[in-house]
């Protein structure tokens, strides 16, 4: 890689003139600055200049950049069946037009917390919420996203358990989860055990039994899992028991929550997972939130920012941050966890779409999504050729198996003016013929009528 | 008073000798409670946990800060003061009493001996408040 020479005027903004770099790579003792990115990956490193028109204006800025977003497929004018981590549901207009006002927007972590207690009263809101959805007595206020959030989760269970090496987490995890929780651990010298499913997609409970050694720290679940399918919590905490493993709940659907019963009620210590489905825009990816909550035993073992309730010298209500002696900027190097920040605009968000749902409103997104997609399965199985593979119970998400290969199908769909589903190949090996498809509640009867007509089309036109 | 039968270490535990074996108390000084202020957590070893002299133990959370607690001796853990989780006050009211924090067998006696007596130990937090 050359770097560019700040003295000639096409790279103003970056500082580092090549006689720095010399001298600071001396200082670490390397000699060549490409030894600082050896650990991505050398097919994503770029190895020639991005191909950037220009100088162009802002007017021709913005005409490229438009005609490339025209480029986009959005849900906006298909109708989309995608899920897999992001899920689009109603999303209150108050929610965006609240978040607007600039005590939220522009407020910073309160580290003072006596003179933000509007701020700290919302973050109190939401973790309330958080603890009332999950069964469980003690939420932080927001994670990342689900992914970072698992990690949190595994590296939490490691603190408490201790001496184990191992952790158990299923394969019907989303994968990307726990990738990502493969690259945080990959140097903590801890070992990813895998198990898999069985025919009703939910997980191998023998498998399980097996991978549960007594050098098991923690075993990680989600459901309902990657493949729609709702897990059976208690066999499973009794399966972990038996190793003395912290049991953790992965949520990557956090409306399920509002119908399902709590990973808290069937003995899980903790609960972590997404909540962009909580009123959040599927916004190409992110910010996302994510959420965590524990049993009270494991509170001073917990990541992040925490609010508590208290009285003030009058006896009036009031709130504090608590436990933050284990924060970073506090306890440094032996921080509980290096988190240091959250998302706290978002969970904000979270907050506003589950006091205006409340309890009724959560019921019925959850009802919605578990009848339209019942209705959806019960048409699909009338199509002759399709299947769908696994048995167990599922949420508003399932696996469609056709005698084609999904990119094919969903390629198909796509001319129909419809997004199909995720191809599960991506992901698992051998599933090429398997696509994901979420329903939620704002797919009309139309809408589901429409996929079952456009697959049944797209399946003859393949047979031809 | 500082009781002359322990023994302290500079990190402000105190080594208290049962009346008979190698077994010995732990826990931390009426001194270090009261700089730590209000008590309200403190996190200790698994019995059967084996410690060099100087491995961190826990850790003590008051109302103020997070500290770690260091083992001032070698040798294995063979019981915790569980009265400390649901009253971990214990320690500001009783540290030398019913504030213990945990028992241990002791593997090299002898680093018991070179702790500080009481008198040294009063003297050592004479200097160190000073500062």
């Amino acid at each position: 890689m050359s770097l560019p020479d700040p003295l000639t005027d096409q790279h103003r903004y970056i500082s580092n003139a090549s006689q720095d770099v010399g001298e600071m790579l001396e200082v670490i003792g390397i000699d060549d600055i490409d030894r600082l990115f050896e650990t991505i990956p050398a097919d994503v490193k770029l190895t020639e200049l991005l191909n950037i028109p220009g100088p162009w204006s802002e007017i021709e800025s913005r005409r490229w950049f438009r005609a490339l977003a025209a480029k986009n497929l959005t849900a906006v004018d298909h109708v989309s069946f995608l899920g897999g981590g992001a899920y689009l549901h109603y999303q209150p207009a108050c929610i965006d037009q609240l978040l607007l006002r600039a005590e939220f927007l522009t407020s910073y972590t309160p580290y003072q917390p006596e003179v933000s207690q509007g701020t700290l009263q919302s973050i109190f809101e939401y973790q309330t919420h958080q603890c009332l959805l999950t069964g469980l007595d003690v939420a932080n206020a927001s994670l990342y996203d689900g992914s970072t959030g698992l990690c949190e989760a595994v590296l939490l269970a490691e603190r408490v358990v201790r001496k184990r090496t191992k952790v158990v987490i299923a394969k019907s995890v989303h994968p990307q989860y726990t990738e990502t929780v493969r690259t945080y651990v990959q140097n903590l010298g801890y070992e990813i055990v895998e198990v898999g499913w069985t025919n009703d997609g939910r997980i191998d409970t023998e498998a399980l039994r097996a991978a549960c050694t007594n050098d098991v720290f923690a075993v990680a679940v989600q459901s309902p899992n990657f493949l729609g399918v709702i897990e059976d919590y208690d066999a499973i905490a009794q399966i972990a028991d038996a190793a003395g493993a912290v049991k953790i709940a992965v949520i990557a659907e956090a409306t399920s929550l509002g119908i399902l019963t709590p990973p808290g009620a069937h003995g899980f210590d903790i609960a972590v997972g997404e909540g962009q489905a909580w009123g959040v825009p599927t916004q190409y990816g992110g910010p996302f939130v994510g959420f965590m909550v524990v049993k009270d035993a494991l509170k001073r073992h917990m990541p992040g920012r925490l609010v508590g309730e208290t009285v003030d010298v009058d006896g009036k209500r009031a709130y504090v941050l608590t436990l933050a002696t284990r924060e970073q900027h506090i306890r440094r190097g032996k921080a509980t966890s290096n988190i240091c920040t959250n998302e706290a605009l978002i969970a904000l968000a979270a907050n506003m779409y589950l006091s205006l749902m409340g309890k009724e409103g959560l019921r019925e997104v959850g009802q919605q999504c578990l009848s339209k997609a019942a209705y959806l399965r019960s048409e699909l199985q009338k199509i002759g050729s399709v299947i769908l593979p696994f048995s167990g119970p599922v949420y508003n998400e399932f696996v469609v198996r056709t005698p084609f290969p999904a990119a094919e199908i969903l390629a198909d769909l796509e001319h129909h003016k419809i997004l199909g589903g995720i191809p599960l190949g991506q992901f698992y090996e051998g599933h090429d013929d398997e696509f994901l498809v979420a329903v939620t509640e704002l797919h009309t009867r139309e809408n589901l009528d429409q996929f079952v007509a456009a697959l049944t089309a797209a399946i003859s036109r393949e047979r031809r | 008073m500082t009781p002359e039968d322990n023994r302290y270490a500079k990190s402000h535990e105190y080594v208290h000798p049962e009346a008979e074996g190698d077994v010995v108390v732990i826990g931390i000084t009426d001194y270090a409670q009261k700089e730590l202020g209000d008590v309200v957590f403190v996190e200790l070893p698994q019995v059967g946990t084996e410690l060099e002299q100087g491995d961190e133990f826990g850790s003590i959370e008051s109302v103020k800060a997070v500290s770690e607690l260091f083992s001032p001796v070698s040798g294995e853990v063979v019981e915790v003061n569980e009265a400390l989780n649901d009253k971990p006050e214990l320690v500001n009211t009783d540290p030398y009493g019913d504030g213990w924090m945990m028992k241990m067998r002791l593997s090299t006696p002898e680093e018991v001996d070179e702790m500080m007596t009481a008198e040294e130990y009063e003297e050592y937090v004479e200097k160190e408040s000073a500062h």
